[in-house]
């Protein structure tokens, strides 16, 4: 009997840092304009102890102007993915749920491009319009995923695709009608891009990520009980409702944050979790700060290929999560079904 | 194992929640004039009804609730478990009010072992089990040396503590019923309900596990309600059953009082004969040509030898 102490996160949590880390310095080097790394490590400690005179120019300008952000910009999205994707498997009782595959990614697309057309200038009208549309997906899809008062894994599942395909027809409808506003982004953004960067602060960006990600992480012992299944949880004194609504909002706001900066990134949110239960156990004490972790480092380095493997020209991430992660899905699935 | 408290040690508690009145002698589980009724769905008529229903438990007393099949049994348990509350009437352990408890208060003085709802992830035996002590845990609910002790205590108990290192998912039907017990055990509960355990046990599994039902019953002073179909089995080891029909009690008391032919040919509708084992207590024999059973007579088992 070898029970899960904070010591032992905080030594995986450590170890995934600094994996974390050294996957930014590479991203920062890397690139159309290559720089070594003992150079990148040098302007990263003279920043940190302020003699930010002593950092050359071009330096200065690739790495804290163009590709910092980049980066920072992808630790957020993929931990906001990756959390909300153990969320919702753990919620859902069903593996193969994640923001993406559940529709709800489109749904907060769809929100954002709403407001895109409303309210262009609104500060923050984006990211709450995101948290709305995956909000509302969510919510339509639980009820759709039920048959006979139960959540049926395979129905949530097609209810989801279905919600998905439904939502895409709406945006592509509206980008077709919104013909002249730059649609070659739109649809850069739809396959999810880091490139550009958001209108408002990282770090209240920052702020709402760490928030959320606290608030599904306080339910993470109530989750375990409710993976074997919600009565039994009942039984063993958890509140199912409280813990569904937390998990269900801090998702939504999560999946939203997530669309609303880089579109929608599929498959961060179903592999990573997985890959984190395979490496260090299915207890969501464990699962939710690794996944939130390996999620930015998954990002990082989808995004350090998109950017360098044919460049100059830079793909969308979410083209290169989609190369990776389609495979790994469909491993998962027919391991499942066998 | 002599040093910590068992998972029996439990009543020792029962002040702690303002439960003056109850003492140790009285009845631990009260239920008076409980009734109950499903709301109907979608403008359907009522589904089913429960009607009044009274009985009590004392510690260490084995209770069987009998019926054929949508006769109320588990709706029963349900209201014992505190999951339903009752429409009339009240249900009370030590004192207090079940359907009133705080969820984890209620978690850690009731136990319910129900067929196991298969894992979505893999989880060792003692990851199971560990579970069971959630009630007690705080916020993040890391384990305490206590709970682990706690819970390898009641793998002990059941005989499952070579288990413990196994994958829920690679046990035999037999040893999966010990580890959910064990699971429950770890709760410390005063009452433990049980839905059918011995549903999907061979005849040797299901005298074994109303055994150890006894046995706990009288070690750790547990108050023990079982749900089952086997009339055998519970005439040799309930102290009471309760025999339910169509959602009406009736009749409770000794197995020896209930077990009357003309009224379990009438609830279970198969022609029977009740006879006295050597034990004293009666058990149930299919009577006539085994050709003519029906379905509900052939739940009726063979008499056992013990």
């Amino acid at each position: 009997m070898r029970p899960l102490t904070a010591k032992k996160i905080a030594w995986i949590c450590g170890g995934l840092s600094l994996l974390l880390f050294a996957a930014v310095v590479l991203s920062l080097k890397l690139g159309a304009y290559p720089i070594a790394t003992s150079d990148v490590v040098m302007t990263l400690v003279r920043r940190a102890i302020g003699h930010t005179e002593q950092i050359p120019t071009d330096f200065r300008l690739v790495i804290f102007e163009l590709r910092l952000p980049r980066i920072a910009l992808g630790i957020l999205v993929g931990a906001a993915l990756s959390v909300s994707g153990a969320g919702f498997q753990a919620l859902l009782r069903n593996p193969l749920a994640d923001p993406y595959v559940l529709g709800v990614s489109s749904g907060a697309a769809l929100g954002a491009i709403l407001s895109l057309v409303w309210a262009p200038h609104v500060p923050l009208a984006m990211q709450g319009a995101a948290f709305a549309g995956a909000a509302l997906t969510i919510t339509a899809v639980y009820f759709l995923g039920r048959r006979g008062g139960q959540l049926d894994s395979t129905t949530l599942l097609l209810a989801g695709i279905i919600t998905a395909s439904f939502l895409s027809a709406v945006i592509v409808f509206l980008m077709t009608t919104l013909s002249g506003r730059d649609l070659r982004g739109m649809a850069f953004w739809l396959m999810g891009d880091l490139a550009s960067a958001p209108p408002i602060h990282l770090g209240f960006l920052f702020l709402v990520l760490v928030l959320a990600i606290g608030a599904i992480y306080s339910t993470a012992a109530d989750l375990n009980l409710i993976l074997t299944g919600e009565q039994e949880a009942r039984h063993l004194g958890v509140n199912v409702g409280r813990v569904k609504i937390v998990v269900y909002v801090a998702a939504s706001l999560l999946t939203g944050l997530a669309v609303s900066v880089s579109g929608a990134i599929g498959y961060v949110g179903l592999l990573v979790p997985h890959v984190m239960r395979m490496l260090f156990g299915t207890d969501h004490r464990i699962v939710i700060p690794t996944s939130a972790l390996g999620g930015a480092l998954a990002v990082v380095l989808a995004d350090m290929l998109a950017r360098t493997v044919i460049a100059p020209t830079e793909l969308p991430v979410g083209a290169m999560t989609a190369v990776a992660g389609a495979p790994v899905f469909i491993y998962l699935l027919r391991r499942r079904l066998r | 194992m002599s040093a910590a408290p068992g998972p029996g040690a439990s009543t020792a508690r029962s002040n702690e929640f303002g439960a003056a009145s109850w003492e140790p002698g009285d009845a631990r589980l009260l239920v008076e004039q409980a009734s109950y009724a499903y709301a109907a769905e979608g403008g359907e008529a009522p589904l089913f009804t429960m009607e009044a229903t009274s009985f009590q438990a004392k510690q260490r007393e084995l209770v069987a609730i009998l019926g054929p099949n949508a006769s109320g049994k588990s709706t029963l348990l349900r209201l014992l478990a505190g999951v339903l509350k009752p429409l009339s009437g009240r249900i009370e352990l030590d004192g207090l009010e079940i359907s009133q408890m705080d969820a984890r208060v209620r978690a850690q003085r009731i136990a319910l072992v129900q067929q196991e709802s298969a894992l979505l992830f893999p989880l060792r035996v003692w990851e199971y089990v560990l579970q069971g002590r959630y009630p007690y845990g705080r916020r993040l609910r890391f384990e305490t040396a206590d709970d682990c002790l706690m819970a390898t205590n009641a793998l002990a108990q059941v005989g499952a503590d070579h288990l413990a290192e196994r994958w829920m998912d690679q046990l035999s039907g037999g040893e999966k019923q010990r580890v959910i017990l064990a699971r429950a055990m770890a709760q410390q509960p005063s009452l433990l309900l049980l839905d059918e355990p011995t549903q999907h046990l061979d005849i040797g599994g299901k005298v074994e596990l109303l055994r150890r039902l006894r046995r706990l019953a009288d070690q750790n002073r547990y108050t023990v309600v079982v749900v089952t179909h086997e009339l055998n089995l519970a005439a040799q080891f309930a102290d009471q059953v309760v025999l339910l029909h169509k959602g009406k009690c009736l009749q409770v008391g000794e197995p020896a009082a209930v077990y009357r032919r003309e009224l379990l040919e009438q609830v279970f509708s198969a022609p029977l004969e009740v006879e006295t084992g050597p034990s004293g207590r009666p058990r149930v024999i299919v009577r006539g040509n085994p050709e003519m059973d029906t379905p509900e007579a052939g739940r009726a088992s063979p008499p056992q030898k013990n």
